[in-house]
């Protein structure tokens, strides 16, 4: 089975993100840059998925070099190969052009199973799968909680306001990973050592041939807006304190 | 060239979804700002009696895709639909709800109609003709405009944030043939389960009573499903609480959970991780009840009780008790 994995690097969850002054965009100073964590989980089920039935799993990646260490990182927990998708015109790329790129590189190496992450923390978008997916010309599960691939089949469980569904598609397809597919594992000593001998194709748009003019553009980026300072709802007693509140909720915020 | 604004209306088993009036609310101030028309696309198995009920919030003109295959959905049938029906009416601005439907069915569409879209926004204007979303990234660490230039102009919009606003319009009816390919249908939904609770979803709740690690274990949450009844709320949990087991992953509020807005948030024995905060910051009203007063939790909050939960929460039920 021939499993191709889309992993973002982002910046960790604990980051401060600052807006620059002239609202272009982030300042990337001081960022620690980790793997988007539901790609993680996409990782762990393709490494699972090998173990079970064998085969190559690949990570696929647009990003400036730094992304390199990312790719690193699902190689050292067990993946095969990387493709890094590397060129200054793809930075701050939207989502079409992203996933326009991932679709030019897998479509030229076998794929069975495509995962990628329900969204990436950092654009907040999710998007690229499900894009990738009809540019592939291939079914998808989005937001997906279970897996189960047998007989040329995928079942997956996703839940939906109010229910789980269990879906079953066609192979190839994509799968979008959420939270709960599993446990991602860490990378050992000895994965580490092995992920850098590990192959890493590098390729830029021209080489996949792809358009990089944007769709979506962002026009300013600001801070959030600021929540105007709280009370502390005061009293002696627990019963007083809610009673306050209480009242408050019902008079003041309108909202009980 | 591309012309009016389109939304694609979400009903299930048969009833629309308050977010489908928000974004029907939502189009009606772009188109009359454009001075334009607001279509909406309904698709479902059954549903052409209901249809007509959109032009309560607006809508101009209704296109129904009534088939068997629309029953539940799924993206190839929906989206081969739902393209077919763009393609031919060339609306100049497309809006659905950011719902777990939604984004999968919007961000399928970006492929099919190669457009752009800016997702889950919570704020839309109009400018030099141009559609201008506002969103939220880095978990609301930061808001971004974007602007689309591909046509339509998509944006999916953030449940609970729109104002749902009655402006009758004729809500005329049209059938819309789909001509489904049913050969290019490879997904099916094999089963539903439906949650036993009861209770409303997280994403489309109102008000959310949300408990974290403090509430000590899975009983804990007797005390804050008795208030959520009495408020017609949903329960939440932090991931402490989800990774503990004593809540399933479903209810799990935040950057790997879901992301809420409801007008009223109550985080019980919740410390207000970053983390958290991404799911919930966008929410009208917060309360925090915590004992540690120097709980983050508190920096968001407009109300704040210090003060231990289980003392606190019965009492909030009982007073709330009072004024039902
Ligand atoms: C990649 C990543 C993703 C994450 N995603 C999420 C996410 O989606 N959602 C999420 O919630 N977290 C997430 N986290 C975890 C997050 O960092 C915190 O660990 C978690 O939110 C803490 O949960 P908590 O507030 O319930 O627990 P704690 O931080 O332990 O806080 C418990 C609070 O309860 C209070 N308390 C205890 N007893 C009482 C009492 N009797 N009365 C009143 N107050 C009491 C304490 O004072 C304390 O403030 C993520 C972390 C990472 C690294
Ligand atoms: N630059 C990228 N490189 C590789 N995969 C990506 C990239 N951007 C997005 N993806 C994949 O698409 C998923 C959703 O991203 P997004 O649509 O940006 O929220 C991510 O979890 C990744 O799996």
């Amino acid at each position: 089975m021939n499993i191709v994995v889309c992993v973002k690097q982002v910046p960790d969850t604990e980051a401060l993100i600052k807006v620059k002054a002239d609202g272009s965009g982030i300042d990337e100073g001081g960022i620690k840059w980790v793997m988007n964590p539901y790609d993680e989980f996409g990782v762990e089920e393709a490494l699972k998925l090998k173990e079970k039935n064998g085969g190559d799993v690949t990570i696929v990646s647009v990003g400036p070099a730094r992304a390199l260490e990312t790719i690193r990182t699902a190689l050292a927990m067990g993946a095969e190969k990387g493709i890094h998708i590397n060129d200054p015109a793809l930075e701050g790329a939207d989502a079409y052009t992203t996933a326009s790129a991932l679709a030019a590189a897998i479509k030229e190496i076998p794929h069975d199973i495509v995962f990628c992450g329900m969204r990436a923390i950092d654009d907040d978008a999710g998007q690229v799968g499900s894009i990738l997916a009809e540019l592939l010309g291939i079914p998808q599960v989005t937001v997906v909680t279970k897996l189960e691939v047998a007989d040329g089949k995928a079942t997956a469980v996703k839940a939906i306001e109010g229910a789980q569904l269990v879906i079953e598609t066609s192979l190839p397809c994509v799968i979008t990973a959420a939270k709960g597919l599993n446990e991602p594992r860490y990378a050992s000593l000895p994965g580490i050592m092995k992920a850098k001998k590990k192959p890493v194709d590098v390729k830029d748009a021209a080489a996949l041939g792809i358009s990089v003019a944007a769709k979506a553009k962002i026009v300013k980026m600001m801070p959030p807006p600021e929540r105007a300072p709280g009370k502390i709802v005061g009293g002696e007693e627990a019963a007083e304190k809610a009673a306050q509140l209480v009242k408050l909720l019902r008079e003041e915020a309108k909202v009980i | 060239m591309a012309k009016g604004v389109w939304i694609v209306a979400e009903q299930r088993d048969g009833a629309f979804r308050k977010v489908s009036f928000e974004i029907a609310s939502a189009a009606r101030k772009l188109a009359d700002e454009l001075g334009d028309e607001v279509s909406a696309m309904v698709l479902g198995s059954g549903i052409e009696g209901i249809a007509a009920e959109l032009g309560k919030y607006g809508v101009d003109k209704v296109y129904v895709a009534d088939d068997p295959a629309f029953e539940k959905y799924t993206t190839d049938a929906y989206v081969q639909a739902v393209t077919k029906a763009v393609k031919e009416n060339d609306p100049a601005i497309l809006l659905l709800a950011a719902s777990v439907e939604g984004k999968d069915l919007s961000s399928r569409l970006v492929g099919s109609l190669a457009t752009g879209m800016a997702s889950d926004c919570t704020d839309l204007r109009i400018e030099g003709g141009k559609l201008i979303a506002l969103r939220p990234m880095y978990a609301g660490k930061a808001f971004a405009e974007v602007e689309v230039d591909g046509s339509p102009q998509m944006a999916s919009l953030r449940p609970n944030v729109f104002p749902v606003v009655e402006s009758a319009k004729a809500g005329e009816v049209v059938k819309f043939d789909p001509a489904l390919d049913a050969a290019a249908l490879k997904t099916k939904i094999v089963d539903v389960q439906k949650d036993a609770s009861g209770r409303v979803e997280l994403t489309e709740a109102m008000v959310i009573v949300s408990g974290g690690r403090g509430m000590k274990g899975p009983e804990g949450y007797q005390i804050l499903e008795a208030l959520a009844d009495l408020l017609g709320a949903a329960v939440g949990a932090s991931r402490a609480a989800v990774d503990a087991g004593w809540r399933p992953q479903t209810d799990q509020v935040g950057q790997t959970g879901k992301v809420v807005s409801p007008n009223l948030y109550v985080a019980c024995g919740i410390s207000g991780a970053i983390q958290h905060l991404a799911g919930m910051s966008s929410s009208k009203y917060i309360v925090a009840i915590n004992k540690d007063e120097e709980a983050p939790i508190f920096a968001k909050a407009d109300y704040g009780i210090v003060d231990d939960l289980f003392k606190i929460v019965p009492e909030l039920t009982a007073e709330v008790k009072k004024i039902l």
